[in-house]
């Protein structure tokens, strides 16, 4: 486990060296506090708006830093060539795909508790009150679900050449899922046989990433998820996770690597 | 004295991608062997095998056929690089990091506990002289200062042998005169140096032993001295006549 871990500290080292994450949480508060300062009409449910735009860049955010950070990390150590003095020590390709997935989930994981961190304080203090236990939950399934991202797009990353198609590819593709995952089965009812069953196949082939999107839960003040689904979601997310990256050491123990 | 890098009839075979069909030979059974406790050279024109060589020998690129072993594990397997330290001919390393974080990435790789990390690592830094740097991020050094961590990576694990890929290459003579006594000085400690260079003279002073190759075939493997003493000139005029390179007048 040495090995796995050096290089996810290397891996979060990067992120917190680098500008993007600063700008995304410098962006989100400005646009937040704005929101929040704004009095549209005296509108009573103000707070419920100001938390749904919070919680929807947050949301955008995080999926930005993750595809961004996981897109680069392989072609990255190939483009500059970090990867041979690294594969010349005793490192497995498993190990290189396992450290940098956990590296790049962590590092998310952190912004997430930054991100959560200002939209709980935000909030309280319009609100006078503090759900903590259900933001944690919207906050760990947020990053179950980025962890099945971050593991989609390191596949991605050892299957295209280029990290910007790579990234631009897997966020169509989560973006896709998020928006229209779940009406899948629906449209699939409609649609003439083979083409049904093709969509039918499709439906429950992919992650359902929107399962993981409870914001409306949160803006409306429901209750707090039975902890049991929360669970079941955490074993499906990690069945993914598991799926994408055994197909990622698949595709990365087969590359030629050459000075 | 015991065998610790070989080769047997190595063959290595590239997808032609200039004709767009068959397949180019980079290697043709080579057979090395390399001893403990010497410093080799393996020499070579541009495009002679050299660097293939040592991709296999990293386990960057599998063989076509034939086997390549370090301390008689096949290089397949990660464990054969326990107890090798590499030096790219490039400086490739994580440019975000300092010199003193980058030798402690590489430590926990190696499963060094922290308190032999930290000494080793002060060690390191003291003989590649960045003492002054060590805390700086690697974006910031010049070519020579990188070359010089590149060493130190490689010596982390106190390594039993060193690969070094044209270590000196765009260094200037004093960086040069000083991996020259690096090596010279790991040779002294007992470790076992292979390395390929175009500095001949370089090779000539420090090596005990070089192969030469030429087209990825082996031309010939053999003591300095010998060769130098069969063939009554410097290494440089053996280098070029085992090559077959004939000088053209101009006119």
């Amino acid at each position: 486990m040495n090995t796995v871990w050096a290089l996810t500290g290397v891996v979060i080292k990067e992120l917190y060296r680098r500008k993007d994450f600063y700008v995304l949480l410098v962006l989100t508060a400005m646009i937040t506090l704005a929101a929040g300062s704004a009095s549209f009409f005296n509108d009573a449910k103000i707070v419920g708006y100001l938390k749904d735009i919070c919680l929807l860049l947050i949301w955008v955010s995080a999926l930005v830093i993750a595809i961004g950070t996981a897109a680069r990390q392989i072609p990255a150590e190939r483009e500059q060539r970090t990867i041979f003095p690294l594969l010349a020590k005793p490192v497995t390709r498993w190990q290189v795909i396992v450290g940098k997935f956990l590296g790049c989930w962590l590092a998310c994981g952190l912004a997430l508790v930054v991100f959560y961190a200002f939209f709980v304080v935000v909030t309280g203090s319009r609100e006078h009150h503090w759900p903590v236990l259900n933001y944690f939950q919207a906050m760990w399934l947020q990053w179950i679900m980025l962890g099945v991202v971050i593991a989609l797009v390191l596949f991605g990353s050892i299957v295209f050449s280029a990290a910007s198609a790579n990234a631009t590819i897997c966020f169509v593709l989560v973006v896709g899922i998020l928006l229209i995952g779940r009406h899948l089965n629906k449209v699939a009812l409609q649609q003439p046989e083979p083409l049904s069953t093709f969509i039918y196949v499709i439906y429950f082939l992919i992650p359902h990433l929107e399962w993981y999107d409870v914001r409306d839960l949160i803006v409306y003040d429901h209750g707090l998820i039975p902890w049991l689904q929360c669970g079941l979601a955490t074993l499906y997310g990690a069945a993914y996770v598991l799926l994408f990256l055994f197909a990622a050491w698949l595709a990365f123990r087969r590359k030629r690597l050459s000075v | 004295m015991s065998v610790i890098l070989k080769t047997d009839k190595l063959r290595v075979e590239y997808p032609n991608r200039e004709s767009r069909q068959g397949t180019k030979v980079a290697l043709n059974g080579l057979d090395l062997e390399v001893n403990a406790g010497e410093v080799f050279g393996f020499l070579g024109p541009n495009g002679a095998g050299k660097t293939t060589t040592m991709n296999v020998l990293l386990g960057f690129l599998p063989p076509t056929s034939g086997t390549a072993s370090l301390f008689g594990i096949d290089v397949r397997q990660p464990i054969a690089r326990q107890r090798i330290g590499y030096l790219p001919e490039n400086t490739y390393y994580y440019k975000f990091l300092t010199a003193e974080e980058l030798l402690r990435f590489y430590a926990q790789i190696f499963g060094l506990t922290q308190s032999e990390a930290d000494r080793r690592i002060e060690a390191l830094i003291k003989l590649v002289e960045l003492g002054h740097a060590a805390k700086r991020a690697i974006k910031t050094y010049s070519k020579g200062m990188q070359q010089r961590v590149g060493l130190a990576q490689a010596l982390i694990n106190n390594p039993d042998l060193l690969i070094f890929d044209e270590p000196t290459s765009g260094l200037d003579p004093l960086g040069r005169m000083k991996v020259r006594e690096i090596i010279q000085r790991l040779k002294n400690e007992g470790k076992t140096v292979f390395f390929s260079s175009h500095e001949l003279g370089e090779v000539e002073t420090v090596c005990d032993r070089v192969a030469i190759v030429n087209q990825g075939e082996l031309k010939v493997q053999g003591r300095v001295s010998d060769l130098v003493a069969r063939h009554q000139a410097n290494l440089e005029k053996v280098f070029l006549d085992i090559i077959g390179y004939q000088p053209q007048l101009v006119s």
